[in-house]
């Protein structure tokens, strides 16, 4: 591996942020299977917009810098023009569960072989403390000074409910499981979904909080779908309760982008296709 | 016979539009070219349907008459709501099962749903013993019924043809409609011209949310994708469609979305962000009368200031609104070629006219630009993806080339897609999209961007865009007035149009819209508009009416 991964753009995520352990994670994973052969310039990457996407300037693999919500989109385009690409979105809480939630519920949907990590901090960092979508009840941020009144989405469960074929939770302070995780999230044929409970250092920083109630997955069958709804919602992202790290499902179905491997008809052939076309609108 | 217009009406779900198409295919076969109207409500079953189809010995009609020399009616609405069509010499053909007897107007009455019955056909098959019927009465032999209709239902051919051959012996024949020397050509909607066009140009894919008056080139699209090789996307909403299709042209794929309004909307932050990114892809907008829901199913040109600056910040775009199947083949390559050399959005703007009217089209007519080469990066490392190219474009290299990392940013950036907010870095981004669009104006005016057709000496002229121009050149044939049209809307080929209208001293502008959308670009080209012909209850002239509105304000 001749490559370190890393740009050499200055880093400017807080001290103490999550985002490091992902990054960390991310590139030791795509480190990894480099060295296993696959080659480095298949790996894209696709961000949305806030602190988490500042990984696409920072991770030296081709990447896509997207606008807030469109991970999804833009990484199915890419995914359907070539899938022997490995095509990885990072996404943030609420640039994927609030501005682009119909994307990620139809990627699950359609089970396109995409990798989706949430670098889930449950605040906006980047336009400084406001609640996203999954913002424990009465949180009180900028825009909701008096707690909010709504309660937060659950996003494993929802991510089982439209059809994802992997669903997984992770955590920054456990940076090795989360390299596990986010490893079998790219090896696995479909859309691997993971959410990644984030410390975000300056606005919510839930270290304590999470130290004191996340225990692993033992012995826990994946491929039950209703056991992996009851570890799912175990813990609502609100209340008080044990909060599990791991995968909770993974089971094998068609993937969308499987029958987009096509061969494009060259120039001249492509002319004589739309002749033939037209031919026949005269002649049957 | 110069022109000879039948008009086929009913309720929605009737099979209107497809058997006027039917009657077009017969009238081409026998010599004549063809333009068809179709007119219908948003609904799915009820309401009234109708279709125009006129044939004519003269190529490049694209429009209606007010009066019909047929009339073809599946139920009584047709017979009240087209009375004003009828002259003494227009040939009625009534459907005796749904019109009752006092109400048959002296029309020629066939018992169609009693027949199909008779012959064991479904309801809809009624409409293949109107078209035996029409063409009895109307003098076609039976043979070219026989054939087309062998031709054009490729399901039950037989039983339809035999319910249109006892509509056929059903009425006596009225009068001869001569043969016409026109070769026959194939008919075409705009829509299916808009993606025969692309995939001749080497479209890789195609993304669309179905939306009317545009979901005609999604529906044909993915009809022929297997044949094509193309690749056929429908996803979730038309801001997911935007953002699909550049993520496709990012791995290089030649690719293509289509919507109407109010889709259109949702798209604008990702047209914005093709600014950004320089990824380049081809929109095609078919416009319909809003603002927001509006009038669905009808027509109208009122988008083209939105097209023009849709998308928050400063980028230059490409806008060409064809008049006609052959420009819309034509230049739907070349928005798709201009999107990929120039790495900008390249807008196709069309509307339900186009999108939807059925017309003869000669493939010979239009230019079959193919696939054109692209400015690729020459394999020196390091690759910059936003490296100073020639006129501001940088040269591409798809994703995945081997040694080579490929990023795009939608923020500001450097030459290498990483994000910045130096100042210098900043300016020079914007200068470097500055400089595309003096190398986009130089390449369009080099295109003949500007077309000129009635009597090129008249000093009184039409001044139109998109599908108005094919009625407006009918308009300017026969009263003797310049016309012309701009093809391309931005850039504005200014240069060119002063020139097609040098030596003109009265401008005379048609637009479907309420607020001379064109005028007011034109004027702002120092181009002075002396009267305007604005329609915007969502219908398209007839040739008479417009030729009335022209003369009005002619002197």
């Amino acid at each position: 591996m001749s490559r370190s991964l890393i740009t050499e753009t200055q880093n400017t995520w807080c001290p103490g942020c999550g985002n490091f352990a992902i990054e960390h994670a991310l590139k030791a994973v795509i480190a990894a299977r480099v060295e296993e052969g696959f080659p480095p310039e298949n790996v894209v990457l696709v961000t949305g917009i806030g602190c988490h996407a500042k990984i696409a300037d920072y991770l030296d693999v081709n990447s896509f810098y997207a606008i807030h919500g469109r991970t999804i989109p833009v990484a199915t385009g890419i995914k359907l023009a070539n899938p022997d690409l490995c095509v990885i979105c990072c996404a943030g809480d609420g640039d994927c569960y609030a501005e682009g939630l119909d994307h990620l519920i139809f990627a699950a949907k359609r089970n396109i072989d995409l990798t989706m990590i949430v670098h889930n901090n449950r605040v906006y960092g980047l336009t400084t403390g406001q609640y996203t979508p999954t913002s424990p009840l009465h949180f009180k941020g900028r825009s909701t000074p008096g707690g909010t009144e709504e309660k937060p989405l659950n996003p494993p469960a929802l991510m089982l409910a439209s059809g994802a074929t992997m669903v997984a939770r992770a955590y920054t302070r456990k940076l090795d499981h989360l390299s596990t995780i986010i490893r079998e999230g790219i090896d696995h044929p479909g859309f691997a979904f993971i959410d990644v409970l984030q410390i975000c250092a300056s606005f919510f920083n839930m270290t304590e909080y999470y130290n004191e109630r996340v225990y692993f997955i033992e012995g826990h069958d994946s491929s039950d779908f209703w056991s992996a709804w009851q570890k799912a919602r175990e813990w609502d992202y609100s209340s008080d309760a044990p909060i599990a790290l791991g995968t909770f499902y993974r089971s094998e179905e068609p993937m969308f982008d499987e029958k987009y491997r096509i061969t494009r008809q060259s120039g001249e052939g492509r002319k004589r296709t739309v002749r033939k076309l037209l031919e026949h609108r005269i002649r049957q | 016979m110069e022109d000879f217009s039948v008009l086929i009406g009913g309720k929605a779900g009737d099979g209107i539009n497809r058997a006027g198409f039917v009657i077009g295919r017969i009238l081409s076969r026998i010599g004549y070219r063809i333009y068809m109207y179709y007119d219908y409500p948003s609904l799915i079953r009820g309401g009234h349907n109708f279709t125009i189809v006129r044939a004519s010995r003269h190529a490049g009609i694209a429009s209606h008459h007010v009066s019909v020399d047929c009339i073809l009616a599946l139920d009584h609405a047709t017979l009240l709501r087209h009375a004003g069509r009828r002259t003494p010499a227009t040939i009625t053909i009534v459907n005796s099962d749904s019109v009752k007897a006092e109400n048959h107007a002296g029309g020629l009455a066939v018992p169609l749903d009693t027949i199909t019955k008779e012959e064991g056909g479904i309801p809809i098959m009624a409409n293949s013993c109107l078209i035996g019927a029409f063409c009895h009465a109307t003098g076609i032999p039976w043979d070219v019924v026989g054939t087309v209709l062998d031709e054009e239902m490729p399901q039950e051919t037989e039983k339809n043809i035999a319910i249109a051959r006892r509509g056929f012996d059903a009425v006596p024949e009225q009068f001869i409609l001569p043969k016409g020397e026109a070769p026959e050509v194939p008919l075409v909607t705009g829509n299916e011209a808009i993606g025969l066009g692309l995939l001749q140009a080497g479209l890789d894919a195609y993304v669309s949310y179905p939306m009317t008056p545009s979901s005609g080139i999604l529906h044909y699209l993915a009809e022929v994708a297997g044949e094509t090789s193309l690749k056929v996307i429908h996803p979730e909403s038309e801001i997911a469609v935007m953002l699909m299709a550049q993520g496709f042209a990012f791995a290089g794929s030649r690719t293509a979305v289509g919507t109407s309004g109010g889709g259109f909307c949702l798209m604008t932050e990702g047209v914005s962000m093709a600014g950004m990114t320089e990824v380049p892809v081809t929109i095609v907008v078919s416009m319909r009368p809003g603002p927001s829901t509006g009038v669905p199913t009808y027509t109208a040109q009122g988008d083209l200031a939105f097209i023009l600056s849709a998308g928050q910040g400063e980028f230059p775009r490409f806008v060409i609104a064809p008049a006609d199947p052959a420009q819309a083949f034509e230049w739907s390559g070349r928005a798709l070629n201009l999107s990929w050399k120039y790495q900008v959005p390249s807008f196709i703007l069309v509307d339900k006219t186009l999108s939807e009217g059925t017309f003869s089209f000669d493939p010979e007519e239009p230019e079959w630009t193919g696939e054109e080469p692209i400015p690729r990066w020459d394999g020196t490392h390091p690759y910059h993806r936003y490296a100073e190219g020639e006129g501001g474009v940088s040269p591409f290299c798809p994703v995945p080339t081997t040694g080579v990392v490929v990023k795009v940013n939608s923020y500001a950036h450097d030459e290498d897609g990483i994000t910045t907010e130096d100042p210098d870095r900043v300016v020079r981004l914007v200068e470097k999209r500055m400089k595309k669009s003096r190398g986009m104006q130089a390449e369009i005016d080099a295109l003949d961007p500007v077309l000129v057709s009635g009597d090129p000496t008249a000093a009184t002229a039409i001044l139109c865009w998109g599908t108005t121009s094919g009625i407006c050149r009918e308009v300017g044939d026969i009263i003797g007035l310049r016309v012309v049209q701009p093809v391309v809307l931005s850039p504005f080929p200014a240069v060119a149009l002063r020139d097609a209208l040098a030596g003109v001293s009265r401008i005379i502008s048609v637009e479907d819209n309420a607020g001379g959308q064109l005028a007011s670009l034109a004027a702002a080209h120092g181009i002075t508009i002396s009267a305007q012909i604005l329609r915007y209850d969502g219908r398209p002239h007839a040739l008479e009416e417009l030729r009335d509105r022209v003369m009005g304000v002619k002197a």
